[in-house]
């Protein structure tokens, strides 16, 4: 079969590899119909995250139709011809994670986890397509996965949305509504988001749908801020303003009351010479991350406010504002999406009209064109805001 | 006295070079091309002292403390030495002009001085990080000795009754290869050891408390001597159970024999840790779960560069099959 594998840093290809097969007894085989590039796709693109190899096929965002089941599937909840939606962690069922709904922890799932706890001091779940680190398990951007787990997961798609509405059910939506139910959104709240890719968009609609009185997007990409404007957010370029000063304007002096990041390690900045800094650093591999907006986040944020990370961090930087955050009485919450938890209620969220996710597709290309897609998405050429594929 | 090669060595280096220059400051100086002035002369004596306590400490005690403060001591002497040549090539642009002929081959000494300080920090440091591990490792007797804990979300007689069917051990355990019940008491193990070596031993259970604690030891005059030991308690929540084990046996080929081994990506701390993560998938998800990079179930032995994360072509697969 056809898959988008990483080659090296700033490569992907389109390979021939052989077809999955059933390697536990609770796998599926699943055909896809549909796959999508992700933010978190870059960072693994540009070598940021550790344990990548040659060869390895990409993807964690697909869905399509269940070809073949394990022995020990549950038959009542999956079965061949089945049409779904696969969230991007996988997840056992049966661990304490799991169990308390934080299926990005599970402790079951991750055959690599020795080598996770190197890294994190705790292993987190297996994830499709994102490194050994997190399992070596192959990805979605190809013509079939094995889903493992494949009972406790996977979401079953019975009306006839497309899949362009339901797709994002395995990812970003999910992600960019925990962003915002992290924040613990009050009435009269006003959050602020820093990105406006995909997630930060998301994070943006989930944060009005919890109540939110008011939703500030920060991006320095201005089709991208269009987008949050047409969907009746309000906008900041961090390049043309001073972003703390300019929160402060908008929220009568206090400063955002929640705030979400959703730009993750290859922050930019608005001023040069910290920019310098953390790219030398990152480049020397001394620290691992660019975290300019999370840095941000945490000294706009209100006293007493919230700062909800859910951009990708994968080791250790440096200034960190630990004087803003203790004395001003911040609380910093974090995570990969625990998917399976949100799948259900977002499904009806968009059954009801309630989100609308194919807002931020830009483009759909076949998968053989997979690397063009890396491209356009990465470099922010002809407005993408975020690809799909097509096996 | 350390019986630590290394150890020794560098307590009587310490030893050699505090006794000069406590006795003759001066000279000392003077050698390391630093100016002659009473408060360089107390800084020389304030080193010499410093490296004789080091000394006393290195070669009297055991364990890595004073191996460090040699290292913290290299890192003064590095800055005490940074100051001098600092202090000599001021200004820099004037360099050759301004340095008098006698401040050169000071300058000279000094730098000397400092590379070869460099040098010896680098076997501190070295000897420092090396020490430190083998001090939590080694025990006195030169067995390995590892331990271990993983909760299980399972009743407390579950846990206890798959562990105890000793049988089934090497679905999970890396190293076991098979596991025999001879007796009520006694059983017959086999293993594969570091470099592919199989190793084959009797146990005996040592005692065996049903649902909380169970041990075992090799018998008298085995090839590898081993004992083991398996507590079982209550997790906090009542429901869950904690699992801790403990294990030591007599490594083959000895601590060269670890070493190598760890050299080649075997860890056995890591393996045990392992072992007791499959234990948990087997209990709470029925089986080992297998990735497209590591496919081999309970056995992976390393854990990086692994198979891409791709599928397996029929013949990967039927190696990993067998
Ligand atoms: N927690 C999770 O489970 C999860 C899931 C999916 C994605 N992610 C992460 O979320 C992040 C965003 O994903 P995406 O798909 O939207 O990616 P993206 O790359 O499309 O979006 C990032 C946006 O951040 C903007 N940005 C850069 N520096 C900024 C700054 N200093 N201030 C404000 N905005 C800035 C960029 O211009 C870009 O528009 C990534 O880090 C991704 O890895 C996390
Ligand atoms: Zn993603
Ligand atoms: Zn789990």
């Amino acid at each position: 079969m056809k898959a988008n594998c990483w080659v090296k840093p700033n490569t992907v290809r389109v390979e021939n590899v052989p077809d999955p097969t059933i390697l536990n007894r609770r796998d599926a085989i699943v055909r896809v119909t549909s796959t999508a590039i992700c933010g978190s796709d870059l960072h693994l693109l540009d070598g940021y995250v550790p344990t990548m190899q040659k060869g390895d096929v990409m993807g964690h965002e697909f869905m399509g139709e269940v070809v073949e089941v394990g022995d020990d599937v549950d038959g009542d909840k999956l079965r061949v011809g089945d049409r779904v939606v696969i969230p991007f962690p996988i997840a056992c069922g049966a661990c304490a994670a799991c169990r308390a709904e934080m299926y990005s922890l599970c402790e079951n799932s991750n055959p690599n986890a020795g080598m996770a706890e190197k890294f994190f001091g705790h292993p987190i779940a297996g994830i499709f397509g994102y490194s050994h680190l997190t399992g070596g398990f192959a990805g979605g951007q190809a013509e079939y996965v094995r889903v493992p787990f494949a009972d406790v997961g996977a979401l079953k798609i019975e009306s006839d949305l497309s899949d362009e509405q339901v797709l994002f059910l395995s990812d970003i939506l999910p992600t960019g509504y925990m962003g915002a139910e992290m924040c613990d959104i009050q009435p009269d709240d006003v959050v602020a988001v820093w990105g406006a890719g995909p997630v930060g968009q998301f994070a943006m609609d989930s944060a009005r749908l919890l109540g939110a009185a008011k939703v500030i997007a920060i991006d320095k990409q201005p089709y991208r801020l269009a987008m949050a404007s047409r969907a009746g957010h309000e906008t900041l370029d961090f390049t043309q303003v001073d972003v703390r000063s300019a929160l402060l304007e908008l929220t009568g002096g206090r400063g955002p009351d929640k705030c979400v990041e959703a730009v993750g390690m290859e922050s930019d900045h608005g001023t040069a010479p910290i920019d310098a800094y953390d790219r030398v650093k990152q480049t020397a591999r001394t620290e691992s991350e660019r975290p300019h907006a999370l840095r941000q986040a945490i000294t706009s944020c209100r006293s007493g406010g919230t700062v909800s990370v859910v951009g990708v961090f994968g080791g250790v930087f440096d200034k960190f504002p630990s004087g803003s955050w203790m004395n001003r009485s911040i609380t910093l919450r974090a995570g990969q999406c625990h998917v399976q938890r949100y799948m259900k209620p977002l499904l009806k969220r968009i059954e009801e009209g309630q989100l609308d996710p194919t807002r931020v597709i830009t483009h759909t290309l076949p998968l053989r064109r997979a690397p063009q897609g890396y491209d356009i998405f990465k470099h922010k050429k002809d407005n993408c805001e975020k690809v799909i594929l097509k096996p | 006295m350390t019986h630590d090669k290394l150890t020794r060595t560098l307590g009587w280096a310490s030893a050699g070079l505090g006794v000069p220059l406590l006795l003759s400051a001066a000279p000392a100086a003077r050698a390391l091309g630093i100016r002659d002035g009473t408060r360089q002369r107390a800084t020389m004596t304030a080193v010499g002292a410093r490296e004789l306590a080091s000394a006393a400490g290195l070669l009297g005690q055991r364990g890595p403390t004073w191996l460090w403060t040699r290292v913290a001591g290299d890192l003064m002497d590095l800055a005490l030495l940074g100051q001098a040549v600092r202090s000599r090539i001021v200004p820099p642009r004037a360099f050759k002009t301004a340095l008098k002929q006698d401040d050169r081959v000071r300058l000279g000494r000094t730098l000397f001085a400092t590379a070869a300080v460099i040098a010896v920090t680098g076997v501190d440091v070295y000897a420092a990080v090396t020490r430190s591990r083998g001090a939590k490792r080694q025990p006195r007797d030169g067995m390995v000795s590892l331990t271990s804990s993983v909760t299980v979300s399972q009743p407390r007689d579950e846990v206890y009754a798959r562990w105890r069917q000793f049988e089934r051990l090497p679905d999970f355990m890396a190293h076991l290869d098979d596991v025999t019940v001879t007796g009520p008491r006694t059983s017959h193990w086999r293993a594969t050891a570091p470099f592919g070596q199989t190793v084959e031993w009797d146990a005996q259970i040592t005692y065996d408390i049903p649902g909380h604690r169970l041990g075992w030891q090799s018998v008298h005059g085995s090839e590898i001597r081993n004992e083991g030991d398996v507590r079982f308690t209550p997790a906090p929540n009542e429901q869950d159970t904690e699992v801790h084990v403990r294990i030591r046996y007599s490594m083959p080929a000895g601590k060269l024999g670890e070493a190598l081994a760890r050299y080649l990506g075997e860890d056995p701390h890591q393996q045990l840790d392992d072992d007791l993560r499959r234990f948990k998938q087997v209990l709470e998800t029925g089986e080992i779960v297998r990735s497209e990079g590591a496919p081999w179930g309970k056995r992976a032995r390393r854990e990086f560069p692994q198979h891409p994360a791709r599928p397996l072509s029929a013949r990967e697969l039927r190696k990993v099959r067998s």
